[in-house]
C-alpha cells in the first residue's frame, strides 16, 4: 500500500458514501426552499450555509455526488464495455483491414471533444442528463481502445500466449481468456482516470446547461447558479468547487496509487 | 517525406469527409423543422412551405449533404435560419474572439508549464519538485469554469484590475482586447500547465537515463549542456503530442469559459443557435472544431515526421 492509494482512496470513497447515504438520510431536504434562511454563510445548522432559495447546501452536495459519480461511472462502463472489445479485436487482427478501420474510427471519434458531442446531441435531442453519459462514454470509446491494444500487442508476442494458440484456442477465446486478465490491471488504472475525468467533464458541461437540468441537482449546476452571486456569497461558488476539486484530486491520487500498487512499469496516458 | 506527407494528407481527407458526413446525418435526424419553428404554430402551410424552399430546406438529404460541404470548400457555410446572415460571417466574428483566446492560453500553458517542468525534472525527488508536482496535481482537479469564476471575484470584484466579462472588440485597441482576454486565458491555461508540466517533467527524466545522455556526459559536456544540446529535442516530442491535442481541447474550452465572461465567440454563437433551432449554425461551428482538431494532429504528425525520420517509415 502507498500514501497516495490511501489518502486517494478516502478521499473518494468520502463522496460516494455521502452519495450512497443521501438515498436514506441527508441533514435536510435539498430541495426544500426556505426563503427567510437564504444566503446564509456556513455554520449551525447549515454546516455549508443555505443557496438564493435558503436550500441546505450540505444535501445539495451530497444529493449531486450522485448526479457526478452516476455520470462519470456509466460512462466509463460504456467506454470500456465498447472500447476494450475493439481494442483486443485490432490488436488480435494486427495488420488486417479490421485493425486499421477500428484504429482509424478511433481517430475518427478522438477529433469530436466530449464537448462538442454534447452540443450535437443536445441540439438533436435536448439537454440532459443523458446527454452528458452518452457524451462522455463516447469520448471514452477511443481511449479504452487505444490502451487495450497496444497492451494486447506486447502480450500477443508472448510465449505463454504462442503456447495457447499451438493448443489450437482460437484468437477470441486467448483474446478473452489470456490477453483481458493480463490487461485489466491498466483498465483499472486507466477507468480511474477516465472516472475522474468524467465528473470533470460533468460538472462542466452541467455548468453550461447541457448536462442534467433541474430539478436535478448537480454540482456544475450549483455552479452555474452561483455565478451572478459570487460576488457577494462566494460559499456559494466555493463549496460545489470544493466538492469537485477534492473528489476529482482523490481520484487522480488513487489511480498513481493504483498504478504503482498494482504494477510500476504500468505508464498511462493522461491528456 | 514526401510519400509520407501525402499518405497523411490523404487519411486527413477522408477522415474530414466521414466526419462532415456524421455531423451532417447526426444533425439531420433533429426532430422538428426550423422553418415551422421559425414562423410560430399557426404559420400558414404555405407560408411554411415558401420559408422551406426559401432555407433550401425542400430538396433531398444529399443534395443539401453536398450543397453543405461544397460550399464549406469555397467558405460559404450557408445562411443562418435566424440571422439571415451568411454563417461564415458570423463565424469569422467570433472567430476574432475564440481563436485569439486559445492561442493567448495555449502561449500561457507553455510558458509556465516548460520552466515548471524543468525545473522539477532537475530537482527530481527534491523539495522543490515535490512541491511543483503536488501544484499541478491540484491544477489537473480544478475545473477550469470555477476557476475563471474565483478570478473574477479576486481580480474583477475585489481589486478591480480586470473587468468581470464582456468584450470591447478589437477596434478599440489591441490592449484593450488583450486585457479582456486575460483573467479567460489564464483561467484556461493553468489546469492545462499542469498536465504540461508533468508531461515536460516525466518526458525529460525518461531522456536523462539515455545512454547518448551518458555518452554526452563521458565526452565532457556539462550536465547543462548535455541536456540542451541533446536531451530538449528529444524530450519535446511528447511534449508536442500533448500541446496539440490542448490546443483542441482549448478551443473546445473556451467555449465554457466564454459563458463565464459573457464574451461573444464560438460559445456563445452555437448556445444560442442550439436554442433557436438555428441547425446550419451549429452544424457549421461543430465542423469547424472537429476541423481544426484533425488539423492540428496532421499538423503534429508532419512535425514529428520531420524531427525523426524513423517515424516516416510508420503509416
Amino acid at each position: 500500500m502507498n500514501r497516495n492509494l490511501i489518502i486517494g482512496g478516502l478521499l473518494s470513497s468520502l463522496f460516494v458514501l455521502a452519495a450512497l447515504l443521501s438515498f436514506v438520510w441527508t441533514p435536510f431536504d435539498h430541495a426544500a426552499m426556505d426563503i427567510p434562511a437564504k444566503l446564509k454563510l456556513p455554520g449551525a445548522p447549515h454546516w455549508f450555509g443555505t443557496d438564493h432559495f435558503g436550500r441546505d447546501m450540505f444535501s445539495m452536495i451530497m444529493v449531486g455526488a450522485r448526479t457526478s459519480i452516476a455520470v462519470a461511472l456509466v460512462a466509463v462502463g460504456i467506454g470500456m464495455a465498447l472500447g476494450v472489445p475493439l481494442g483486443l479485436t485490432a490488436a488480435a487482427r494486427k495488420g488486417s483491414w479490421l485493425d486499421e478501420l477500428i484504429m482509424r474510427g478511433n481517430d475518427l471519434v478522438f477529433a469530436f471533444p466530449s464537448l462538442v458531442i454534447a452540443i450535437l446531441i443536445t441540439a438533436v435531442f435536448g439537454a440532459g442528463a443523458l446527454n452528458a453519459i452518452i457524451a462522455i462514454g463516447i469520448f471514452n470509446i477511443p481511449v479504452f481502445a487505444r490502451i487495450t491494444r497496444s497492451a494486447a500487442l506486447s502480450l500477443w508476442e508472448r510465449d505463454f500466449i504462442l503456447t495457447a494458440r499451438v493448443s489450437g484456442k482460437s484468437s477470441a477465446r486467448i483474446s478473452f481468456e489470456h490477453i483481458l486478465p493480463n490487461v485489466m490491471n491498466l483498465l483499472i488504472v486507466q477507468g480511474t482516470i477516465q472516472f475522474s475525468l468524467g465528473i470533470l467533464a460533468e460538472a462542466g458541461l452541467s455548468y453550461v446547461g447541457l448536462g442534467a437540468q433541474p430539478p436535478t441537482p448537480s454540482w456544475g449546476r450549483m455552479l452555474a447558479d452561483a455565478q451572478t452571486m459570487v460576488s457577494f456569497a462566494p460559499h456559494l461558488a466555493l463549496v460545489p468547487g470544493m466538492a469537485i476539486i477534492l473528489t476529482v484530486l482523490g481520484l487522480n491520487l488513487m489511480g498513481d496509487g493504483l498504478r504503482d500498487y498494482l504494477d510500476p512499469r504500468l505508464r498511462v496516458v493522461r491528456t | 517525406m514526401l510519400r509520407y506527407a501525402l499518405k497523411r494528407l490523404l487519411s486527413l481527407l477522408l477522415s474530414l469527409a466521414v466526419a462532415s458526413l456524421v455531423i451532417f446525418f447526426v444533425i439531420e435526424v433533429a426532430p422538428g423543422d426550423p422553418a415551422s419553428f421559425m414562423l410560430g404554430i399557426n404559420a400558414q402551410p404555405e407560408t411554411v412551405a415558401a420559408l422551406r424552399s426559401e432555407l433550401g430546406l425542400d430538396v433531398a438529404k444529399w443534395q443539401r449533404y453536398l450543397d453543405w460541404t461544397g460550399g464549406m470548400l469555397t467558405g460559404d457555410f450557408g445562411t443562418s435560419y435566424t440571422y439571415r446572415t451568411p454563417v461564415a460571417e458570423m463565424i469569422r466574428d467570433r472567430l476574432w474572439v475564440s481563436l485569439p483566446l486559445a492561442l493567448y492560453a495555449l502561449t500561457l500553458s507553455t510558458a509556465i508549464a516548460f520552466p515548471a517542468g524543468i525545473y522539477a525534472a532537475s530537482r527530481r525527488g527534491k523539495p522543490g519538485d515535490i512541491a511543483v508536482m503536488g501544484a499541478t496535481q491540484i491544477g489537473v482537479a480544478v475545473p477550469n469554469f470555477w476557476f475563471a469564476m474565483m478570478l473574477v471575484l479576486i481580480f474583477a470584484v475585489n481589486l478591480r484590475w480586470f473587468s468581470a466579462g464582456g468584450f470591447a472588440g478589437w477596434d478599440t485597441g489591441v490592449w484593450t482586447g488583450i486585457r479582456s482576454l486575460t483573467l479567460p486565458a489564464i483561467s484556461l491555461a493553468l489546469p492545462q500547465a499542469a498536465i504540461l508540466a508533468r508531461v515536460m517533467r516525466s518526458s525529460l527524466l525518461d531522456i536523462l537515463g539515455e545512454d547518448f545522455m551518458r555518452t554526452a556526459r563521458a565526452k565532457g559536456l556539462s550536465r547543462r549542456q548535455a541536456l540542451w544540446r541533446h536531451g530538449m529535442r528529444n524530450a519535446l516530442i511528447p511534449v508536442l503530442t500533448i500541446i496539440g491535442l490542448q490546443f483542441s481541447f482549448l478551443l473546445a474550452g473556451s467555449i465554457i469559459i466564454e459563458q463565464v465572461f459573457y464574451l461573444p465567440g464560438l460559445g456563445r454563437l452555437v448556445f444560442q443557435s442550439i436554442s433557436s433551432r438555428d441547425l446550419i449554425v451549429v452544424e457549421s461551428v461543430v465542423m469547424l472544431l472537429v476541423f481544426s482538431v484533425i488539423l492540428v494532429n496532421f499538423l503534429v504528425d508532419l512535425a514529428y515526421a520531420l524531427v525523426d525520420p524513423r517515424l516516416r517509415a510508420r503509416t
